[in-house]
């Protein structure tokens, strides 16, 4: 009685074990070749390397959150959903995009009859863009990051009048990286994505050369 | 001047452009005379990947020395510091992510969505524990777990239910993993990580609810020990079974058992199994009448649990973005101060078309129907499978602990007064 009792218990350890050895060859075996990549494991020696989006394999790449500024419609769910307050998405300046506009449509608000730095006139509501002059007609425009809430209203601003030099980001210093982000599965427009932790940001633009990625 | 014309252009501006447009550069890049150097954007980086290998190294040496605490030293000093250790660590250090409970989500959505690159350090978390309940028990939930150790800290007075409660209780995690299951791979949500009660705490940092949820339990938790464990947490049903299989698990005695009844009371979690003998035996007659009523039972009740949950595929996949979307399409309803929803405005920018939107979305649902008959089913065999457990009386000899339920905590062993150096002597 006892011995059919150790065999039957033998024989289901055995195919459990089996089975969780099965899945985890498979998806190690997908997580490892780069999921959709049917080419290899190299990705020195792709041609594709230029436009693939695919993480590059590595057995213990890990991925993050981020924000596509190309779907992002700036409804402000940012400043609400995130399960860290103030928010982890916060605004971005590609100060290589910025055309340092006097009338900065980020952070003027558009009925603004003069401009100055009067906290009446400024679009964000913790007066967290600083406006400093440069020369003759150009404005440098700076985000306290610690003030900003990442509303987004002063990234719509710059998009609709400017250069939009403003995007949101996921600041990876304040991210927790949730399993799920709780401000993805709020997105309207599916903007949120992970991405591979190598390549953390998805800045538009002209911030895209590879020399201004991951200065710290 | 200046001024006006840059109004004018402004006003040109808003009338032809509505759309974000990012990489346009509608204001050139100035020329700067004063020598002005442009700042960089500063992009801080995620913590190091490495490090992950880190959680997968800390995850690996506690199984080790927690099983090697618990099947050879049985000692419970050593299983509490451990398990402090772990809710330093996998609790306040790492705040709760990268777990094994929401790692069911994530290879579950590894399994269902093939872009889906699941990080190795989660199907190892996933995996590890699995491996080491069956061949030492539940020493997973011991010591390593940091939901578990939160919880163990503040069993202070925990109170018998009975094993009626217990096993009506012990129904939830079944239906809570069956829901975490089909909503992860279905791409919706990670209930079991939006659920999670006790990472407010571990953060400093959460929504009011959370906090609430992770409070109550707590203060649950010191009446009915490891609440969650017992009566929530979808992994323990993976590890429940796994352990049912275990090669070696905890035992009570170091010998035999001399039935002083000493260890009775000391398990927080009702998990010791108490001798039966049954004085009249049941005659052949009855339990064939009982088997053959199990095995229509169990059928038929998986059955109804399908077809029931098939009707609840609708209000199941309501959460889903896509299915919400195509209702929104459909009944258009307005957000505050908005003409519109924001989900209907990022559909119109999108450029897609409403066919696509409801072909998705009724893609989602037919993936939730099937869903939703598989979890009916599988409800309706837990319930089925509790019923038989009940009319089947086990006979039992020993003060054991039930290797499902144990959480190899080592409480009982101090209970016995056997010890091994005297038999041997």
């Amino acid at each position: 009685m006892q011995n059919r009792r150790d065999f039957l218990n033998l024989l289901c350890r055995g195919t459990i074990l089996t089975g969780l050895a099965a899945t985890t060859g498979v998806l190690a075996y997908r997580s490892v070749k780069g999921g959709n990549c049917d080419l290899g494991t190299s990705c020195n020696n792709c041609k594709k390397s230029e436009s693939c989006d695919l993480p590059e394999a590595a057995l213990f790449r890990q991925t993050v959150w981020q924000l596509d500024p190309t779907k992002c419609i700036q409804c402000g769910r940012c400043a609400e959903n995130c399960v860290m307050s103030p928010s982890a998405v916060k605004v971005t300046h590609v100060y290589a995009m910025c055309g340092y506009c006097d009338l900065c449509g980020g952070y003027l608000k558009p009925d603004t009859k003069n401009i100055s730095t009067a906290a009446e006139n400024q679009l964000c509501p913790t007066s967290a863009i600083k406006r400093k002059f440069v020369e003759d007609p150009f404005y440098q425009y700076t985000i306290d990051e610690p003030l900003c809430i990442g509303c987004a209203k002063c990234v719509k601003g710059c998009g609709a009048f400017g250069n939009g030099s403003l995007q949101l980001q996921i600041r990876h210093d304040r991210c927790v990286n949730c399993n799920e982000c709780s401000i993805a599965r709020n997105c309207p427009s599916d903007a949120f994505k992970r991405v591979p932790a190598n390549k953390p940001y998805l800045l538009q633009g002209i911030e895209a050369k590879p020399e201004e990625k991951n200065k710290v | 001047m200046k001024k006006t014309l840059a109004l004018v252009f402004l006003v040109f501006l808003f009338t032809i452009q509505f759309m974000n447009s990012y990489g346009i550069q509608r204001f050139p890049k100035p020329e700067f005379e004063s020598g002005y150097v442009q700042p960089e954007t500063l992009l801080p980086n995620p913590r190091a990947e490495v490090l992950a290998i880190l959680d997968i190294a800390v995850l690996i040496i506690s199984l080790s020395v927690v099983s090697w605490l618990v099947i050879k030293k049985r000692n419970r000093n050593g299983v509490f510091w451990m398990s402090l250790f772990a809710l330093a660590y996998f609790g306040f250090y790492r705040e709760g992510c990268v777990c094994a409970i929401g790692s069911i989500q994530n290879v579950t959505l590894a399994i269902f969505d093939k872009s889906y690159l699941i990080p190795i350090s989660a199907i190892i978390f996933f995996v590890a524990p699995l491996v080491y309940t069956l061949f030492f028990g539940r020493t997973f939930c011991a010591a390593v777990c940091p939901f578990g150790a939160m919880q163990d800290l503040v069993a202070f007075s925990p109170q018998k239910l009975g094993s009626r409660l217990n096993a009506v209780l012990g129904v939830i995690p079944y239906i809570y993993l069956g829901l975490a299951v089909i909503y992860a791979a279905t791409g919706t949500d990670f209930i079991i990580c939006r659920y999670d009660p006790f990472v407010g705490i571990w953060r400093f940092n959460a929504s009011f609810g959370i906090f609430v949820f992770g409070g109550i339990l707590l203060v649950i938790g010191i009446f009915i020990a490891r609440p969650y464990c017992r009566f929530l947490c979808p992994y323990g049903v993976l590890l429940n079974w796994a352990s049912r299989f275990s090669r070696k698990h905890i035992t009570i005695t170091p010998a035999e058992c001399i039935q002083c009844r000493l260890c009775e009371n000391s398990c927080p979690y009702d998990a010791i199994d108490i001798p039966v003998t049954t004085k009249n035996p049941e005659s052949k007659g009855t339990m064939a009448r009982k088997l053959i009523f199990i095995t229509f039972l169990i059928p038929v009740l998986m059955l109804a649990g399908g077809w029931v949950g098939s009707k609840l595929n609708e209000p199941l996949a309501s959460a889903n973005a896509k299915v919400r979307l195509a209702k929104q399409i459909l009944n258009p309803v307005t957000e505050k101060n908005q003409a519109e929803t924001f989900e209907i405005q990022a559909f119109k920018s999108a450029g897609k078309q409403q066919r696509q939107a409801f072909a998705e979305a009724s893609e989602v649902l037919h993936k939730f129907y099937i869903g939703s008959w598989i979890l009916g089913g599988f409800i309706g065999l837990v319930f089925g499978s509790l019923i038989a457990g009940r009319m089947i009386t086990k006979h039992q000899t020993d003060y054991t602990p039930n290797k499902g339920t144990c959480f190899s905590c080592v409480r009982c062993v101090d209970y016995c007064p056997v010890k091994l150096p005297l038999i041997t002597k």
